[in-house]
């Protein structure tokens, strides 16, 4: 059994390209798990980051500095009463939550967290996570139309025509991006995720500075179309809560509204896993090539560890500074046992074996945290298009600068 | 990796493509239809996917399933179901559906019967992995003047559309 483990540990084949069901199996646990983790990491630090730049506190009451407070909502949601209104459509009301959280789960099956570190390597990745996170529409439509009342399905109008308009921006911005992996002797490019970051570390450069400013702009398009297809903010017009209340979401209470909310937040990490997949060089460490050597690579495998120590030195920050009265003595010692945790999490890390295993897996999440970082940003710095504006931005905008810098990285691939 | 269960998957997708192909035509909730339509949609990707043809599977999802399926409910939503479900079919037209059907029908039980000898020895080894480059080379190679014919054609539907749509332009 042991030696079955550790066997496995050294291949460098994905569980799916091996045929190997039960790790496979185990695969899919660990990132449905890993994912609804950082759905609820998400949920806190959305709202206390929200919060800090409106000078608000944020979530304080529940647990110290508001840490049980997602644990807390997610209970009220499960507990709460279940309301189907009485002139809707029964099947396709009850439907439409499950198809928006099937598609935001289904995709990570080709996310690549490291070279063997995905489920299967699909000789379509980026064909099949465009797809099916584009199949999520319908269940934003369903609900809309289930609902049988007039926010959802003005709700559900909006959601439609925002995310066809703007799959087409950004299938340009990936196709620029795809064209890129075949210049190489061979001439052949790719469309696995695998294969992509593969080629960014044979051409030893991130496709965002890959002909200077062309990958720069592809990737500029992406970041925008992906904001609007995940509805968020700017462009959360299908929800906007001045307008329509809630949007497609408006009749949805309690655990049906809890599936939205989950598949809201993992298809952000998804388009953000594209987005890092195909220009910021995947799992790749910064400057795999400029910094390369022993030393180089000692010190970035590092970087995990030291990063679990520094959340673990700010817990402790937080312990100290907790105020003396007995009433939050529980909490004190609950923050003191969670940093523990952390720096515990983060000497293992720095352990040999477990150091070279998890590096790509903890360069993948950085960058995808930066952008989930950027999207509370926009949230919090934007404000809302209006609807003529939304199309004006997407069809008029976006699509030819789509088009003109596929044109031109396809004639300097030529050229060069 | 070597494939599995293939039988049960086919017998599968194709029960999943033929039922909901019938529930297409049988409910009178057209967005219902609309929506097994989907369903069809999906099985038929399914069965390509089993036919070595990856590529073609995936844009089968997004082109069919999320996008013209996507238009397909736009419009459809705006319909007021109430009226639409009252009103009688007005085209009796089952004299031709009949015959169609059943001209279809022998067709398809033709090369069932005689498929073996129709395409013998047509059974080439479509490798996986490289399924998208063979169709690039084919589409930008040996047929570029169909496709891009096809293509222009594409463009004049959507000119004329905008043309049709528009007072001023």
């Amino acid at each position: 059994m042991i030696e079955y483990i550790t066997s496995y540990l050294k291949s460098d084949t994905t569980p799916g390209q091996a045929g190997n069901f039960l790790w496979a199996f185990i695969y899919i646990l660990l990132i449905f798990l890993g994912l609804s983790v950082a759905v609820i990491a998400m949920n806190w630090l959305e709202r206390k980051i929200l919060a800090h730049m409106q000078v608000r506190l944020g979530p304080m009451r529940v647990g110290p500095h508001g840490l049980l407070q997602p644990i807390a909502d997610a209970i009220k949601l499960l507990i709460k009463e279940d309301i189907m209104p009485s002139e809707s459509d029964p099947f396709v009301f009850w439907t439409a939550p499950l198809i928006v959280v099937l598609t935001a789960f289904t995709v990570f099956i080709v996310v690549p967290f490291g070279p063997t570190h995905a489920v299967t390597d699909m000789n379509i990745g980026v064909l099949f996570m465009l797809g099916v996170s584009s199949l999520s529409v319908l269940g934003v439509v369903m609900a809309g139309w289930a609902s049988n009342s007039h926010y959802p399905l003005m709700g559900a109008l909006r959601s439609s025509a925002q995310m066809v308009s703007y799959e087409i921006a950004m299938g340009l911005a990936v196709i620029s991006a795809v064209l890129m992996t075949s210049f190489n002797p061979s001439g052949t490019g790719t469309l696995s995720m695998i294969g992509i970051v593969q080629a960014q570390e044979a051409q030893s450069t991130w496709f965002i500075f890959k002909f200077f400013p062309l990958g720069l702009i592809a990737f500029f398009v992406f970041a925008v179309a992906m904001v609007a297809e995940t509805n968020r903010a700017p462009f959360d017009l299908p929800e906007a809560e001045s307008e329509l209340t809630a949007g497609f979401h408006t009749e949805y209470s309690g655990f049906r509204w809890s599936l939205f909310f989950l598949a809201e937040y993992s298809a952000m990490i998804a388009v953000s896993s594209i987005a890092v997949t195909l220009w910021l060089g995947g799992w790749l460490r910064p400057f795999p090539h400029w910094l390369s050597g022993e030393t180089w690579d000692l010190v970035f495998s590092l970087f995990p560890g030291l990063t679990f120590l520094a959340m673990a030195g700010l817990t402790f920050y937080s312990v100290a500074r907790m105020p003396k009265h007995p009433y939050f003595r529980a909490q004190t010692m609950g923050l003191a046992g969670f940093g523990a945790l952390l720096g515990l999490i983060g000497l293992v890390l720095f352990a040999p074996l477990v150091r070279d295993r998890v590096q790509d897996i903890y360069w993948f999440a950085a960058k995808v945290a930066g952008f989930m970082y950027l999207y509370i940003w926009y949230r919090g710095t934007f404000p809302r298009y209006r609807f003529d504006q939304l199309m004006k931005v997407g069809w008029k905008i976006l699509l030819p600068i789509g088009l003109g810098v596929l044109i031109v990285t396809a004639i300097l691939g030529i050229a060069l | 990796m070597q494939p599995v269960a293939t039988t049960f998957f086919f017998y599968f997708l194709a029960l999943v493509t033929v039922i909901s192909g019938v529930l297409v035509i049988t409910r009178r909730n057209p967005v219902h239809s609309a929506l097994a339509l989907i369903l069809a949609l999906l099985g038929q990707a399914g069965l390509y996917l089993m036919l070595y043809a990856p590529f073609v599977a995936g844009v089968q999802i997004i082109l069919y399933a999320g996008g013209i399926m996507v238009l397909f409910l736009f419009v459809i939503m705006l319909v007021s179901i109430e009226r639409a479900q009252k009103e009688e079919q007005f085209n009796n037209m089952w004299v031709v559906g009949v015959l169609a059907a059943l001209v279809l029908g022998g067709l398809f039980t033709g090369v069932y019967v005689k498929g073996r000898d129709l395409f013998a020895g047509r059974e080439i080894a479509l490798p996986e992995q490289s399924n998208t480059q063979q169709i690039a080379v084919l589409l930008y190679g040996n047929y570029m003047f169909a496709f891009e014919i096809a293509s222009l054609l594409l463009l004049v539907a959507i000119i004329g559309a905008v043309v049709m749509a528009k007072k001023r332009i």
